[in-house]
């Protein structure tokens, strides 16, 4: 089911948590909205769930608008954060909650309920916990028995609020690539609602970065991450180095003298105007001579070894700024770098942005 | 399970601890209460029989008794409604009610009697409209299940409150997405997590209610086979120095209500626990 979110504005007193927001998402897409808590990504889900209305805007969904109607009438699957299971029945009467709770004339019949709380409870694989009781599974096994219950109904979308969010980070991960094999099988229209950027770029077909009740961007992952569209989006994505600086020639130059390679150079600001610069700690490269005249001389000041990678701290000579390195293994051992020592960087990629004078 | 009767803990002092407890039990309730017991044991069992089963005291039984039990039945029901308004909804003048609940607490229970006896009373304000109805609330039994319902309110409305407050607004709405309607929502999710609340509300309403006597005898008119509460025969035994048939009357009662409750608390912790058995 296709979804269009129509310059939507919602408002909770004088706070706006969304602020003229739209969206569209395709049918079968897995897209995922991603931003600090308060960037109104809940709130958003729950506007489509129809749990909360919108104060401005509508919401279609597969060209039908739906602003105005119930939750029961959108047919819509949603899974909460702590899972929000009935904790009073077993697995399998929450799976067939969904199921039991239809009018008599649409509702299956008993042993088609089974049938198909069996099927379900297979799918999350948990067949053999139909008969316990929520308080007896782990956090794992109850969002899956979410996920069942959701399922159950055979709704045209998912929406998924912060589901794994709950979870320790093994069961995390494992959760998020089994939800994308079950996205692929199932084909559903699905969004999901995360703060974790891994989860969002592992996960998703698309992203939708937020912030402030704004869209930042959108974009699959990929371009989201490559090519983002702002200073936000750039630093919520991961970890960054941040240099400002002010364009000297036709040309940005920040604190970090410009690229061996002048293709790469983005070229955004006037002269005069300041700019800020954001390269990512694996995208500057470590050399122990100097290997082009631009390249910024530091000293290493840290090294801490953290499992398959390495980071080393540097700082330059003149400003004393932080600048965080990322290496690998190899890299590392082939530098054999010790604290103290003078190195020269350079950034392989870099992102500029100008920022508007205050 | 092993039964582990001391766990190592931060805070020491289970033996002291359990010691007071038991000391105190002991003095406080269980003393007096086996007093009851020696005191009545003084009659022959021919002649306790022939006391608590007199027809004028099984009808004060059945009076009492059913009557309080209608009282909680009610009490749950409108009880919990208010609990409900009181947790669910913002308006003005909400903690006023708020307060008002307690009031049947703090009242003294004479107090609360003869101002019930003097409103449904045939000229009193309410009673008078209910007088041509056919419908005589003062003196009648009818008059001491309101005031059994008026001193058991708050302890139903007191105990389900704050478990409708901790009620996980998300289930509710979980059980919207998967398209219960109101109705099923209220049956399937919400009554079965309020039912242990309520069920021990009802029971401290009950149990409140068995014991009431204040508020009782100035409603009920206190007619013997009729509207004649066991309290109060127990009381008309007393000041005719019948302590002995005081005692055997107040034994039945306390073992009845003692049973009620039993059995009330199994049926709580049984709802509770169902759902949690390993």
């Amino acid at each position: 089911m296709s979804i269009q979110v129509d310059h939507v504005t919602k408002r909770f007193g004088a706070f706006a948590v969304l602020n003229d927001v739209s969206l569209h998402v395709q049918d079968g897409e897995l897209v995922a909205l991603l931003g600090p808590s308060g960037c109104g990504k809940t709130t958003l889900l729950r506007i489509l769930a129809g749990l909360e209305r919108p104060d401005q805007g509508r919401i279609f969904l597969h060209g039908t608008e739906v602003t105005d109607r119930r939750i029961t009438e959108r047919r819509v699957g949603f899974v909460f954060q702590h899972y929000a299971l009935f904790r009073h029945m077993t697995v399998a009467e929450n799976v067939a909650f969904g199921l039991t709770v239809q009018p008599r004339v649409q509702r299956p019949s008993a042993a088609r309920i089974q049938e198909k709380v069996c099927e379900l409870l297979t799918l999350v694989q948990l067949q053999a916990m139909a008969g316990r009781y929520p308080s007896q599974l782990s956090g794992g096994q109850r969002q899956r028995v979410a996920l069942a219950r959701a399922l159950a109904v055979e709704p045209k979308l998912l929406l998924l609020d912060e589901p794994f969010g709950a979870l320790d980070a093994k069961v995390r991960k494992e959760l998020r690539r089994w939800l994308r094999r079950l996205h692929d099988e199932v084909h559903i229209t699905g969004i999901l609602v995360t703060h974790d950027q891994e989860e969002a770029l592992e996960v998703a077909d698309r992203v939708v970065v937020m912030h402030q009740g704004n869209v930042e961007q959108i974009g699959t992952p990929d371009e989201v991450y490559e090519r983002p569209a702002s200073p936000f989006v750039c630093q919520f994505l991961g970890d960054v180095n941040v240099f400002h600086g002010r364009a000297v020639q036709e040309r940005n130059v920040a604190d970090l003298p410009p690229l061996p390679d002048e293709k790469r150079v983005t070229t955004v600001g006037v002269v005069g105007e300041h700019e800020v610069t954001f390269v990512r700690p694996h995208d500057l490269e470590v050399h122990r001579s100097r290997t082009h005249p631009s390249q910024l001389e530091a000293t290493v000041r840290y090294v801490l070894t953290a499992g398959s990678r390495v980071w080393i701290e540097l700082s330059t000579q003149d400003s004393m700024q932080a600048i965080e390195v990322e290496l690998t293994k190899e890299r590392y051992r082939e530098l054999d770098l010790r604290e103290g020592e003078i190195v020269f960087v350079h950034p392989r990629h870099r992102q500029v942005f100008k920022i508007p004078q205050s | 399970m092993s039964f582990i009767l001391k766990q190592p803990s931060v805070l020491p002092g289970f033996a002291l601890t359990l010691g007071f407890t038991l000391f105190y039990l002991g003095v406080i309730v269980l003393i007096p209460l086996s007093g009851l017991f020696v005191k009545t044991s003084t009659l022959p069992w021919e002649q306790f029989w022939g006391i608590t089963t007199t027809p004028r005291a099984i009808a004060s039984y059945q009076l009492t008794f059913g009557a309080s039990f209608v009282g909680a039945i009610i009490n749950g029901l409108f009880g919990s409604i208010i609990a409900w308004v009181l947790v669910r909804y913002q308006f003005p003048g909400r903690s006023a009610i708020d307060a008002l609940v307690d009031l049947p607490f703090a009242l003294p229970t004479a107090v609360s009697g003869i101002t019930l006896a003097a409103i449904y009373s045939s000229n009193g304000w309410i009673g008078r409209f209910l007088e041509p109805l056919g419908i005589k609330v003062a003196f009648t039994p009818l008059g001491i299940l309101v005031a059994l319902t008026f001193i058991g309110l708050p302890f139903v409305v007191r105990t389900v409150q704050p478990v409708l407050q901790d009620l996980d607004k998300e289930v509710e709405e979980a059980a919207a997405t998967l398209g219960a309607n109101r109705w099923q929502t209220f049956r399937a999710v919400i009554v079965p997590e309020l039912w242990p609340a309520l069920l021990t509300g009802i029971a401290m309403a009950f149990a409140r209610s068995v014991g009431e006597y204040g508020s009782v005898i100035f409603i009920a008119g206190n007619m013997p086979l009729k509207s004649e509460i066991t309290p109060l025969l127990i009381m008309t035994k007393l000041e005719q120095y019948d302590y002995a048939g005081a005692t055997a009357l107040g034994v039945v009662m306390l073992v009845v209500s003692f049973v009620l409750a039993l059995a009330i608390n199994l049926l709580q912790w049984w709802s509770s626990t169902r759902h949690m058995n390993q």
